[in-house]
């Protein structure tokens, strides 16, 4: 039981989430590329202000998973880094701790257009 | 060349928007929603796959975008995804998954231009960007936390 | 013989003798798909790039219309001709296969119709003997110059417009006889009302349109009943409704039936382009195909087809400047 209320809260989190980009792409004519960059940033300060860990420890991959999370990482690592190292912890932490999925997605990406080809849209 | 628009131009400004059809909010946003709600879902099953496999605090949330991101560009390569980011919109562009989309797309679009300055170089046209603004943010807070904690505690 | 602010009325007018379209997977299920040459199910047109494709596909069209007028390729003696890609590099490819003389012309959408106007007065002053007015576009070049790459997860706006993977290419010769013939033509001015939608083609070039099909019938002293249809390049169904609207402010409404939009034309609407094609290649090929076809078995005696374009480049599009649009306009007429 527990499973699945873990898994309807973060459905609903991850979501709602999403719509916000989604009202703002049909609204104001953001690309793609816009909505990623502010969502990130919109991320990290959330998390400065302390807004997004509440909304981690409630919805777990909800709250992760969309770019948010991307930059809650990136703020939490440069946090703790901090606290760890001092200032220099400020440059180092984020990209510390984000560093798997940024490696992941250049490496993926890669070994990606290694293997496929492009195709037109149908 | 001057940014204000002539009566004649506000005028035909809003002639053009009478006349376009919006997009279909509603709509855009249910699918959004359950899609997008979706790949959450599947990272949460991916977290918790984490969890039994002992994997620790920090590296099950890492697990969890690994494995997400190579979803995105794979499905991707095989051309499933620009079909997903179609009927869905935010709701596959906001996961983690769009940000791997956006990484491989450019990727394979672009290696007949050569392998470095075509698939190297564009690979980052979108990730470029969002990591300059989200590292140079996690910067800025991990500096202000920094003079917070020096100078008020 | 140059008349009124901007038309030139064609003394000796050339003849349409050959005309040829060839059109990619997407257009040939569209509903003009018989009228088209040649159907490609290849959007790669046996090359390793899409955009060799393009030139490829722009070649053929060529050597089909100089094949079914009778032409042999060193008798050409201008190719006029033109495409999206940067610094017009499918043209370049094209006539470097062709080996034709050329004149390599740029007017994005309109640039199949700004050919037919020079080619005409070239002709009709007796400096040529025969042309060739080609234009070609192809889907994936565009949107990967335009927009973003093929595989990315985008949704496109109701008023985006499908660049169409088509071209066409028709030959003028001097001469007398009976068919087809370009016995007008309209020079373009660069109307800009601010539209910075790059999405939103139809919105920034009809007012380009409305101003040269004006332009057109008062230096020429004719009414839009005078012709049998008025076919516009590529403002699709949004842009078209727009131009009626002008029309109607404007006080001289244009019958909505004799208004055909080749871009809105090309797709049907459950082909899910939103406002329907644009791009060089599909007011080329709407009217090598269509257009020419239904003028010769004479269904249409006289009709006015307008090219239009939007000036944009990418880097214009990045500095958020407006989108600067134009129109060409010639005169057909079955003589």
């Amino acid at each position: 039981m527990e499973v699945f209320w873990d898994l309807l809260k973060a459905f609903v989190v991850g979501g709602l989430i999403c719509v916000v980009g989604q009202v703002l792409i049909q609204t104001t004519k953001l690309t793609n590329a816009r909505i990623l960059v502010l969502f990130v940033t919109a991320g990290v300060f959330l998390t400065a202000l302390g807004v997004y860990k509440p909304l981690v420890d409630f919805a777990g991959a909800g709250a992760t998973v969309p770019l948010t999370g991307f930059g809650y990482s990136l703020a939490m690592g440069a946090i703790e880094a901090v606290n760890s190292y001092g200032i220099l912890g400020a440059l180092a932490g984020g990209v510390t701790r984000a560093a798997a999925g940024i490696a992941a997605a250049i490496f993926f990406g890669l070994i990606n257009a290694l293997i496929f080809k492009p195709r037109a849209k149908p | 060349m001057s940014e204000n628009k002539t009566p004649q131009e506000k005028h035909y400004a809003r002639l053009v928007d009478e006349l376009t059809p919006n997009s279909r909010h509603l709509r855009g946003c249910v699918r959004a929603f359950w899609v997008g709600g979706l790949i959450c879902t599947i990272g949460q099953l991916l977290t918790m796959l984490a969890q039994t496999l002992e994997l620790g605090e920090l590296t099950a949330p890492m697990f969890t975008s690994c494995a997400l991101i190579f979803l995105g560009t794979t499905l991707t390569g095989i051309g499933v995804y620009d079909r997903i980011g179609k009927y869905a919109g935010a709701g596959s562009v906001v996961p983690i998954t769009g940000f791997a989309n956006s990484v491989a797309a450019p990727a394979i679009e672009f290696r007949r231009e050569g392998m470095v300055l075509g698939l190297g170089a564009k690979l980052f046209q979108i990730a470029g960007p969002v990591l300059t603004y989200g590292i140079s943010a996690s910067i800025i807070v991990g500096v202000l936390y920094w003079a917070a904690k020096e100078w008020l505690l | 013989m140059r008349i009124g602010s901007r038309t030139f009325v064609y003394e000796h007018p050339p003849r349409i003798a050959a005309h040829a379209s060839i059109v990619g997977p997407k257009e040939s299920k569209g509903p003009l798909a018989a009228y088209f040459d040649e159907s490609s199910q290849d959007d790669l047109f046996g090359q390793k790039t899409w955009e060799m494709g393009e030139s490829e596909m722009l070649r053929r069209c060529a050597a089909r219309a100089m094949e079914m007028g009778g032409l042999a390729p060193e008798e050409a003696q201008a190719l006029f001709c033109g495409d999206l890609n940067d610094q017009i590099i499918a043209t370049g490819f094209a006539a470097r296969a062709l080996s034709v003389p050329l004149v390599g012309l740029y007017g994005a959408c309109s640039t199949f119709v700004e050919g037919l106007v020079l080619a005409a007065a070239l002709i009709s002053g007796g400096q040529l003997q025969n042309a060739l007015c080609a234009a070609s576009s192809h889907f994936c070049t565009a949107e990967r110059q335009f927009r973003f790459p093929l595989e990315m997860g985008t949704q496109r706006p109701p008023s985006a417009q499908w660049t169409a993977t088509a071209a066409g290419c028709a030959l003028l010769m001097a001469g007398d006889g009976t068919g087809l013939r370009v016995t007008a033509g309209t020079l373009g001015r660069i109307v800009d009302y601010k539209i910075k939608d790059a999405n939103h083609m139809g919105a920034a070039m009809a007012p380009a349109v409305e101003s040269t099909i004006c332009a057109h019938l008062d230096d020429t002293g004719a009414a839009a009943d005078d012709f049998d249809l008025i076919a516009t390049g590529d403002l699709g169904w949004i842009g078209r409704e727009i131009l009626l609207q002008l029309f109607r402010e404007r006080g001289r409404p244009l019958p909505p039936e004799k208004l055909v939009d080749c871009g809105a034309s090309l797709f049907y609407q459950e082909q899910d382009t939103h406002a329907g094609g644009s791009g060089c290649g599909c007011v080329a090929s709407v009217s090598c195909g269509w257009l020419m076809k239904r003028m010769e078995r004479g269904e249409l005696g006289k009709v006015l087809l307008v090219g239009s374009g939007a000036m944009l480049s990418p880097t214009s599009t990045m500095q958020s400047e407006s989108i600067p649009g134009i129109a060409y306009a010639v005169r057909l007429e079955v003589k």
